[in-house]
């Protein structure tokens, strides 16, 4: 499941066959089984699946902060060389924040309420060993890099509207300078025009800091305007791998595909949108082989057998886990569908 | 310890059957052979007196607390569900409720009317209802405006309808944990009202029975003894009741609600 | 009516919930009373056979028109009409006959079903309400139309909490059309599902409105899916209607300085296509400021002194393109 990479491109996290699982009252769910990406400095990556394919639970494993009932099973994390998922606590604790940071999912909702934001920003960064003085400066202009007011640091959380809050946890995310950023699902429960305004940030923010980034969205619309690269989950399994422009051109994966088609848009023609039959599995008991098979038109005895390889498709990074990745077309799909029915 | 409760439970069952002298040997011995659990001052079988009284005791608690929950479950409704005035008004009168001492109002009402055992099941029922309208009441604020509701009402249903079919059967959880608590408070209340002397004469009651049995202490401590363990043991079985259903619904609430 | 008239009509609709002040705050206030301004007088007609989209972001009181229009709750001023009568002013039992050909499916597949219903009896409810037919009859008609909706045969004994959010989704639309209604408000239907499991909804209703010539009025704040269910699109911002048209002409070629904001902050999921972003400051007032003039004055680029004290008319620029704008 690695993925190729080019000669001098400075990779800043490689993930390497990483599987983790959940114990839970019914039992194991393996939420993520063997999954490979790499991060480049000013690379900005993006996660894309719906919910439950283990996203937001493998990248919350490289940083290690997984609740309590979940294990890494297998693989590696690559940071500069080091393996964080090996790093004694303390050593991992320096590298929190001060090199990796992340701004979960709905965050904005737990800013401390009774305290005022620019001070939520400025404690952090003290004890982080920076003195006031400094530190208030540092949040001062970094609020402004995200587009807000150095004067809204004296305010209290309720008086941000969401998009606001958002942009202030950006902020805070990046107040050490990390050299990567994890937003996960940065632009759900925003408006519209807020959203946009907080893809702008990070694409600008991106920019300027040469940062690698991973966002993390079921969004896919979000994932193909800011990131260049992405990694497509299902089922807690890399379905899809590479460009983002190779992906949505040529999608080599029949999740991909279906999944690319399922989403209206504003623009282009107005085509019938692609239902996928089913639903995603329980990952307690989950389908053997290919994940997808039992919803995928395509899927054949082989697939319930054995669990495809990651095929190389064109140059490049991109990857699709199939068995017959990059030999069918949408309308293979569309055909096969429509006999199911 | 659920255990417990049901034992008690079954015990009016048992002695239903049994036809004990409930006025036996004029001897005082406690734990004499034939008596388990010795005799009174009188001469009458401690342990039939603790079996029956416990048939007091939960006649009492279940009566009242049942009282208790309609009232308080239809009163509570109105007021969450039609609002405006009608909330206002009874809102205002469950504050003055809840602020009045009940045992005393119980009091003036045994010393007034008299202390037969219906009666005085019938006042508690009448006096704890207020802390379940109240639950209802805040349940019915939430529920109201859930989808499923309000898409019975687009179907055309009727505030009856809506109230009896959606409302207030998934509100009632906490006013069902909650009548579990009062069955065991209106036992007491009413052990309470007997060892003043001003329950009632003609039945058994474990208070009436600690209330008579504190004279002879030096005597027979099992007297006061038997009963009191019976009703403590009682009542403690409905809160641990009441703690296990608030348990199994809280798994199960999470569960329903959320995805899988 | 005539096949192409008008079946739903709303004029002048307003809609305002009153903003509970404190006690003591009632008197120190002057004035009193703060109310919330939802929807602040809207006109929107809707064609027999249409579906119309009403889109705009949270606050700018969609939600709140889709209750009133399927009749859940009462106007504050202003006048709906539904085939030429109006439902509030009719006598109870009347408005439970008309109450057969409104119908609203809600966004929420988690609440929009009673838990202790199973999903069979929570589509027969509705048959059981106007005494349709006989028990047995309810039963094949909910039966059928959970069959429509696409849930599966041995899900219809089942209870809510054994559904995904897409099945149960498929009941409350199954709930929905039962009693075979002429309108149907949905509100928000696909927005708390999976992204897989939208297209599937939102194909089904369109075959539903196509087999049983339903007339929707789809609510999303996603313009994307609106432009996909809908012919018609109606935009709002804080509480009136700015801009309607058809759906590819608003989409090309939005008038309103709001929806030019909105069409260009939409992200497209192609990772060529590049967008030109329409500039804009500021954040959206409260509804329940008072203001005086248009709406949108605070954050527009175009605006003049004219557009911050008199509230722009909606009126027809281009044929069939209504826009409330002194400026276009």
């Amino acid at each position: 499941m690695s993925a190729k990479t080019g000669p001098d491109r400075p990779v800043l996290l490689k993930v390497e066959d990483l599987s983790v699982s959940y114990r839970l009252s019914e039992g194991q769910v393996e939420a993520v089984d063997g999954v490979s990406f790499e991060l480049d400095r000013g690379e900005t990556l993006g996660l894309v699946g719906e919910s439950g394919c283990g996203k937001t639970t493998a990248a919350m494993a490289v940083i290690r902060l997984l609740p309590d009932n979940g294990r890494v099973t297998s693989g590696r994390a690559l940071f500069d060389g080091t393996d964080l998922l090996q790093m004694a606590a303390q050593e991992l604790r320096k590298y929190r924040w001060a090199r990796i940071s992340v701004i979960f999912q709905g965050a904005m909702n737990s800013l401390n309420p009774v305290q005022r934001v620019g001070d939520q920003l400025v404690s952090a960064l003290m004890l982080h060993g920076i003195p006031r003085k400094e530190a208030e400066q540092r949040a001062a202009e970094m609020f402004q890099r995200v587009g807000l007011e150095a004067s809204r640091l004296t305010g209290y959380p309720h008086e941000f509207s969401g998009g606001m809050r958002q942009r202030a946890l950006i902020a805070l995310a990046l107040l050490l300078g990390p050299d990567i950023v994890i937003c996960d699902e940065p632009t759900t429960a925003l408006d519209v025009v807020v959203q946009d305004q907080v893809v702008e940030t990070l694409k600008h923010l991106q920019q300027r800091y040469n940062q690698g980034m991973i966002i993390i969205s079921h969004d896919i619309s979000v994932i193909a305007e800011t990131c260049g690269s992405m990694a497509v989950m299902y089922a807690g399994q890399l379905v899809e791998y590479g460009g983002t422009v190779e992906i949505f051109e040529n999608p080599g994966h029949p999740y991909t595909a279906m999944l690319l088609r399922s989403f209206p848009s504003i623009k282009g023609e107005l085509r019938e949108l692609l239902t996928i039959a089913g639903a995603p599995p329980d990952l307690s008991k989950p389908p053997g082989g290919c994940r997808f098979h039992p919803r995928c038109p395509l899927a054949e005895q082989r697939c319930r057998d054995k669990r495809p390889p990651a095929r190389s498709l064109g140059s490049g990074r991109h990857t699709a886990s199939c068995h017959f990745a990059g030999q069918f077309t949408l309308d293979d799909i569309q055909k096969k569908e429509a006999g199911r029915r | 310890m659920l255990v417990w409760v049901f034992c008690s439970l079954a015990a009016p069952a048992l002695t239903s059957h049994d036809p004990f002298r409930f006025v036996g040997e004029p001897y005082l011995s406690p734990g004499a052979p034939g008596h388990v659990f010795g005799t009174d001052h009188l001469g009458r079988d401690m342990f039939s007196r603790v079996i029956y009284g416990s048939r007091t005791a939960l006649l009492v608690g279940l009566v009242s607390a049942g009282i208790s929950a309609l009232l308080g479950i239809l009163i509570g409704a109105a007021a969450g569900y039609f609002g405006g005035v009608i909330d206002d008004l009874i809102s205002r009168s469950i504050d003055v409720f809840l602020m009045i001492p009940v045992f005393f109002l119980l009091i003036l009402a045994t010393a007034i009317f008299g202390s037969n055992i219906n009666f005085v099941t019938l006042a508690i029922g009448l006096t704890i209802w207020p802390s379940n309208a109240r639950i209802m009441r805040s349940q019915v604020l939430t529920l109201k405006t859930r989808p499923y509701v309000l898409a019975s009402t687009a179907a055309g249903a009727s505030p009856w309808r809506l109230l009896f079919t959606h409302i207030i059967p998934n509100g009632i959880f906490p006013v069902t944990v909650n009548s579990a608590l009062q069955t065991g408070s209106a036992m007491l209340t009413e052990a309470g009202l007997s060892f003043l002397g001003l329950g009632d004469p003609n039945i058994v009651s474990w208070g009436q029975m600690v209330q008579l049995g504190q004279r002879y202490l030096n005597l027979s401590w099992t007297m006061v003894a038997l009963p009191g363990l019976a009703l403590l043991s009682l009542v403690a079985g409905f809160s641990l009741v009441g703690d296990g259903l608030t348990a199994v619904a809280n798994p199960r609430l999470l569960r329903g609600g959320g995805t899988k | 009516m005539t096949s192409n008239g008008v079946l739903v009509e709303a004029s002048g609709l307003k809609k305002h919930y009153p903003l509970r002040t404190g006690f003591l705050a009632s008197f120190l206030r002057s004035g009193g009373r703060r109310w919330v301004r939802a929807v602040d007088g809207i006109d929107l007609q809707i064609h027999r056979g249409e579906a119309v989209g009403l889109v705009g972001e949270s606050g700018s009181g969609k939600s709140t028109t889709g209750l009133v229009m399927a009749l859940l709750e009462k106007p504050t001023a202003g006048e709906v009409r539904i085939a030429g009568r109006n439902p509030f002013a009719l006598q109870a039992r009347d408005l439970r006959e008309m109450r057969k050909k409104v119908q609203i499916i809600f966004q929420d597949p988690y609440l929009t079903l009673d838990p202790r219903f199973r999903v069979i009896d929570t589509v027969r409810e509705p048959l059981g309400i106007h005494r349709i037919g006989t028990r047995d009859r309810r039963q094949q008609m909910a039966a059928r139309a959970l069959e429509e909706a696409g849930l599966p045969k041995n899900l219809v004994d089942r209870y809510p909490h054994e559904l995904s959010g897409g099945q149960r989704q498929r009941v409350a639309i199954a709930r929905a059309m039962v009693l075979e209604p002429e309108f149907v408000v949905a509100d928000e239907p696909v927005s708390m599902l999976d992204v897989s499991v939208r297209a599937g909804i939102m194909s089904l209703m369109v075959r539903l409105k196509e087999q049983h010539q339903v007339t929707y009025l789809f609510i999303s704040h996603d313009l994307a899916v609106c432009r996909y269910m809908c012919e018609r699109i109606a935009v709002m911002y804080l509480g009136r209607i700015v801009e309607t048209g058809d759906r590819e002409s608003l989409l090309q070629e939005p008038f309103h300085p709001y929806t030019r904001l909105l069409v260009s902050a939409v992200p497209v999921p192609d990772p060529k296509a590049s967008r030109k972003r329409v500039q804009v400051s500021g954040e959206i007032p409260s509804s329940s400021e008072i203001i005086q003039g248009c709406g949108f004055y605070s954050r527009c680029q175009e605006a003049s002194p004219e557009c911050a004290e008199s509230v722009p008319p909606l009126r027809e620029v281009a044929p069939g393109r209504l826009v409330a704008c002194h400026k276009v």
